[in-house]
């Protein structure tokens, strides 16, 4: 089945080298951004509001829309969100390593479309290679005069610096990126009033955008809106990195135009699952979102409203696929114990919320559960995002509590009879390995 | 700002030596990258680094002395993130995923294979100094699962039994210099996609290869 491609047209195209310069610009490259520089910032703002761009990041707000919060203060600051670490996600590494000058193009187009005349990629610690991608690329722009002082012969200046991350998942949530840029500790802001838009970088306005966002900024202005609503899905518009993972005979990144069922993506895309086994359960957006199991889910088109409506999230488009051997339990102590494992400690519910839900998960796990153990574990979930609803209600500043939480939705919803079983039965059924102790 | 920065020593430092001239030079250039040059603490502390081959109190007050803030704040960055190690570290550190896509698809094995072969536990680093094993959270290679990165150079669909020839391979060849693809060449199997073109760079320590950090090596340099 042929499906259209933007973001990774260039790569598929030309495999060997669409990382390079020159065959960014022999197949069209930096054209628009070129272009766009004639455009006034209100036309190009209009242009990706009406095209309903989503953001790639996780929490798929239109990027028009926050471009048109930016506040007037003087300098403003764009970010691109390269900080890629939600569990299952890996699109960004791919776009970032194969076609870096399209991010370039679309930082040129984003800066000049806020007013910008300084830029920064946030580029987590654990990719050097895209980062060292990223910088040659940025190197070749500025030598070709796309980057720096009076960029394509205009009076436009912009600076692109490419940042390192430390290894701190909490970075990729927007306002701990920019605290963490200022060069202090990784701690997300309380909004109200650190709104980047409003008071970003240097308490200036910033737009912070994900690397894929970005990505399709230039391939929206070229396609105009119109047209760019039009290769899929009215609400969804464009395309989508889908990044498949886990039990799947073809994991890798798909892009896709949304509205596709879970079936088609599992059993079409992805190849089915391994050895032939049964489907069990999937992750749809990320190691964030409530799961989906198929007597629920498997016809459901993979679109925002139609993922919302059940009680989950497109995400970071990070789907992750387990077969009929998976111990849910321990998969849900897995992502549990991730975000344990990068709470900032910022805000008390989920520093000492997310670790209790980890040792008892554990406790279950290894055949020390308690009758009671599910309850307080929902109770604990319950202190941390209130009432376990959907979407989640906030006692913390920022989402990583309430995504700690939703492993415990997805078992409370559709794995009770499995937790029992690991009660009941004084261990895992599935016969696995002991879990590593926690130490409070 | 303008005062002289507070010199408060944590523990003794165990490095007195100052940065090489060279080291000095890269910062003030990565400082100049930044609007404000607070905002160039997490690179030089990769140059830190670097210097030193972990993060020592030293490096950490020759940070706070190039930006203008006390070695204190300098710690309290430093500690929020896992990638600056302040402990002993190895010339290589292999870091072996464990969330959730490694795990479904054997990480956990993988895993342990490394903590046999090296005889070195999560956390630790063996008596000369050479390995230091940790288990991380997700490193966006979920496609190419199960993932194993040494010095952050990245292999993916590893086996139990290549974890344990990569183990073998860096104790008996102490490579000058790590890189991906002769790592996932020998050790690797399923990518999460094409990487298409060869890497040049490589990886000189327990820290990110990266231009501007200096910390990159080529292929073939070395012994």
């Amino acid at each position: 089945m042929s499906r259209p491609l933007v973001v990774t047209r260039r790569m598929v195209d030309h495999p060997t080298d669409s990382h390079t310069l020159d065959r960014y610009q022999e197949t069209g490259g930096y054209e628009m951004a070129r272009r766009s520089l004639d455009m006034t910032r209100d036309e190009i703002v209009e242009t990706v509001k009406s095209a309903n761009l989503l953001g790639r990041g996780g929490a798929a707000f239109s990027a028009g829309l926050k471009w048109s919060f930016l506040a007037p203060d003087r300098p403003a600051y764009v970010v691109v969100n390269a900080d890629e670490s939600e569990p299952g996600t890996f699109k960004d590494r791919q776009l970032l390593e194969r076609d870096p000058h399209q991010l370039i193009e679309g930082l040129i187009i984003t800066s000049w479309a806020n007013e910008a005349n300084h830029a920064f990629i946030y580029i987590r610690g654990e990719y050097p290679k895209p980062a060292r991608r990223v910088q040659q690329a940025v190197d070749e722009a500025y030598a070709a005069g796309y980057l720096g002082e009076g960029i394509f012969g205009t009076d436009f200046d912009l600076e692109v610096t490419v940042h390192l991350g430390g290894g701190a998942y909490i970075c990729g949530e927007e306002t701990a990126m920019i605290n963490s840029l200022e060069g202090l500790r990784g701690e997300p802001r309380l909004k109200p009033p650190y709104f980047p838009a409003a008071k970003g970088l240097y308490m200036k306005p910033t737009i912070v955008n994900n690397v894929e966002t970005i990505c399709n900024v230039p391939h929206v202005l070229a396609m105009g809106a119109e047209d760019f609503k039009g290769i899929a899905h009215p609400e969804d518009t464009g395309t989508f990195l889908l990044s498949l993972s886990g039990h799947v005979n073809e994991p890798g990144n798909y892009e896709l135009p949304h509205g596709l069922t879970w079936r088609e993506i599992i059993y079409d895309v992805a190849g089915g699952i391994r050895d032939g086994n049964e489907l069990k359960t999937w992750i749809p957006g990320g190691a964030s979102a409530p799961w989906f199991v198929p007597s629920l889910h498997l016809d459901m088109p993979l679109t925002k409203q139609a993922t919302a409506d059940a009680g989950s999230m497109i995400g970071s488009g990070a789907v992750v696929v387990m077969d009929e051997t998976t111990c849910v339990v321990r998969a849900a102590l897995r992502l549990v114990r991730f975000f344990a494992h990068e709470s900032c400690g910022e805000c008390t519910p989920c520093r000492e919320g997310a670790p209790w839900l980890e040792m008892m998960l554990t406790r279950i796990e290894n055949g020390q559960g308690r009758p009671v153990d599910f309850d307080v574990i929902l109770d604990v979930s319950d202190g941390i995002s209130i009432g376990l609803e959907w979407p989640p209600k906030m006692t913390t500043i920022c989402a990583l509590g309430p995504s700690a939480v939703s492993p415990i939705i997805s078992l409370r919803d559709h794995f009770g009879d499995e937790v029992v079983a690991h009660i009941e039965g004084g261990g895992c059924p599935f016969g696995r390995v002991e879990e590593e102790e926690v130490v409070a | 700002m303008g005062s002289e920065p507070i010199t408060l020593t944590i523990r003794p430092a165990e490095s007195g030596k100052k940065w090489s001239d060279e080291s000095l030079e890269r910062a003030r250039r990565i400082m100049a990258r930044y609007p404000e040059k607070r905002s160039a603490v997490m690179p030089l502390l990769y140059l830190a680094m670097a210097e030193d081959g972990r993060l020592t109190n030293g490096g950490m007050e020759q940070v706070a002395e190039l930006v203008g803030i006390t070695p204190a704040q300098v710690l309290a960055v430093a500690s929020f993130y896992t990638m600056y190690k302040r402990e002993r570290t190895g010339k290589y550190l292999i870091s072996a995923c464990t969330s959730i896509s490694c795990m479904l698809t054997g990480g956990d094995d993988v895993f342990e294979a490394i903590e046999l072969e090296s005889g070195v536990p999560h956390g630790e680093t063996d008596e000369e100094g050479l390995i230091s094993v940790e288990h991380v959270e997700c490193i966006g290679a979920c496609g190419g699962a199960p993932a194993v990165q040494v010095n952050y150079e990245l292999i993916e669909g590893v086996t139990p039994v290549k974890a344990r020839e990569l183990v073998r391979w860096l104790q008996q060849e102490r490579p000058a210099t790590i890189n991906t693809d002769e790592m996932q060449r020998h050790f690797g199997g399923r990518r999460s996609f094409d990487w298409a073109v060869a890497e040049e760079a490589s990886a000189v320590g327990p820290y990110p290869a990266f231009q501007p950090f200096g910390t990159v090596g080529g292929v073939g340099e070395g012994e």
